[in-house]
């Protein structure tokens, strides 16, 4: 944010044409670059938001899950307010031998995919 | 003369119109005027315009079609430049050709012009389809070249990806029809935002310039004529850079001094 743009915000001006070019171009091209259609990510944000909710209560409101590009290199950016965390954690139901078994297959190549596609920061 | 290795370098965009081909005849006559020598390879055939734009439209009888299929040799094929006798031009094939060209026949062709040249300038068709990979195929390097406008640097985004997986490398950035008070006054993306979008170290920065039609006009590249033009100057300096001049380039939109300026610069630095 520049000095200028601060200034627009404070007095509810547009912002500067380039702004709004910059930020337009890089979420546009979050999305050419990791090839995700809308859908997809849309989907791929509710079933994080269900899982992330086993665990602890979060701000639905305030929550946001985007890509963001940088360096040609394309994050998941998952920013979920907890209000606060679940007493005994709302686990999935006893059925796990069956999901534990094929988890350690996928891992290796899920890891690789996140190097260099979906790192998602800390 | 005798260099170890040609450079092939493929000149694209994405988006059409935004100065590929201008790019390529200015930088190949401003190199063959720095001592290469160079040649010139239009792979757009479908709608090829170097021709047009290095005043050699009607001197072109063979294309690089009936060179691979024999039909002549690569001496007959080459069009020298009348004034540049160090450039050549070879354009890949005609409108009417029956047959396409494929990757592997772009690739023998370039190789064919690296024996003889110390430059092969690849000037690439818009798009990223068929046209696009048979030009890529035969790049060794390659200069992306875009406008700050939101649709030209999304297409450049797109051929830098296909670029990278095609291991095409370096991968430079040429800046084309900047105007600075635009740039100054936050309308305009600004250099180093492009820059930083692309992730690419910038080569050039060309100016908008009304000179560059009228050297279209006439099929007389602006760097034939020295440097007399703003962009004439740019493309002469993306020469001197390729051939490893360490030549600084300067933001226009912040090269004028002054109080109104001085206001600028501090509204447009980044606070976080």
């Amino acid at each position: 944010m520049t000095l200028r743009d601060f200034i627009d915000k404070l007095l509810g001006r547009q912002a500067a044409s380039a702004t709004t070019a910059k930020q337009r171009l890089q979420l546009v091209l979050a999305h050419d670059r990791s090839d995700l259609n809308p859908e997809l990510l849309e989907q791929m944000r509710r079933e994080i938001l269900e899982v992330v909710q086993r665990y602890v209560e979060i701000d639905l409101e305030g929550g946001d899950v985007s890509l963001e590009t940088d360096d040609r290199v394309t994050a998941l950016v998952a920013n979920l307010p907890i209000r606060r965390t679940r007493p005994v954690p709302v686990v999935m139901p006893t059925h796990d031998a069956h999901i534990s078994d094929p988890l350690p297959e996928e891992d290796p190549e899920e890891e690789k995919g996140a190097a260099t596609e979906a790192g998602i920061p800390g | 003369m005798t260099s170890a290795k040609a450079r092939i370098i493929l000149i694209c965009s994405g988006k059409g119109g935004v100065g590929k081909t201008t790019l390529t005849a200015n930088l190949g006559i401003a190199l063959a005027r720095l001592g290469a020598r160079v040649a010139v390879l239009d792979a757009d055939f479908g709608l090829r315009n170097l021709d047009l734009l290095l005043g050699l439209e009607n001197r072109i009888v063979f294309t690089a079609q009936e060179v691979l299929s024999e039909t002549c040799r690569l001496d007959q094929a080459l069009v020298k430049h009348k004034q540049e006798p160090n450039l050549a031009l070879l354009p890949a094939g005609n409108p009417r050709m029956l047959e396409w060209l494929t990757p592997e026949d772009m690739q023998k062709i370039a190789q064919l012009l690296a024996e003889r040249f110390d430059y092969v300038l690849i000037d690439c068709p818009a798009g990223i389809e068929d046209g696009f990979k048979n030009a890529a195929a035969a790049a060794e390097e390659a200069i992306v070249i875009t406008t700050p406008e939101v649709s030209a640097v999304r297409d450049a985004d797109r051929v830098v990806g296909l670029l990278n997986v095609q291991g095409v490398k370096p991968i430079q950035l040429v800046l084309n029809r900047v105007r600075p008070k635009m740039m100054a006054n936050q309308e305009m993306l600004a250099v180093d935002d492009v820059t930083s979008i692309l992730a690419l170290p910038l080569l050039g920065l060309v100016i908008e310039d009304e000179q560059v039609i009228v050297s279209t006009n006439r099929g007389e590249p602006l760097t034939l004529n020295g440097t007399s033009s703003p962009a004439g100057r740019a493309y002469q300096n993306v020469a001197r850079r390729l051939q490893g001049e360490d030549l600084p380039i300067v933001d226009p939109s912040k090269q004028r001094k002054g109080l109104r300026t001085q206001i600028k610069a501090l509204l447009t630095k980044k606070l976080f």
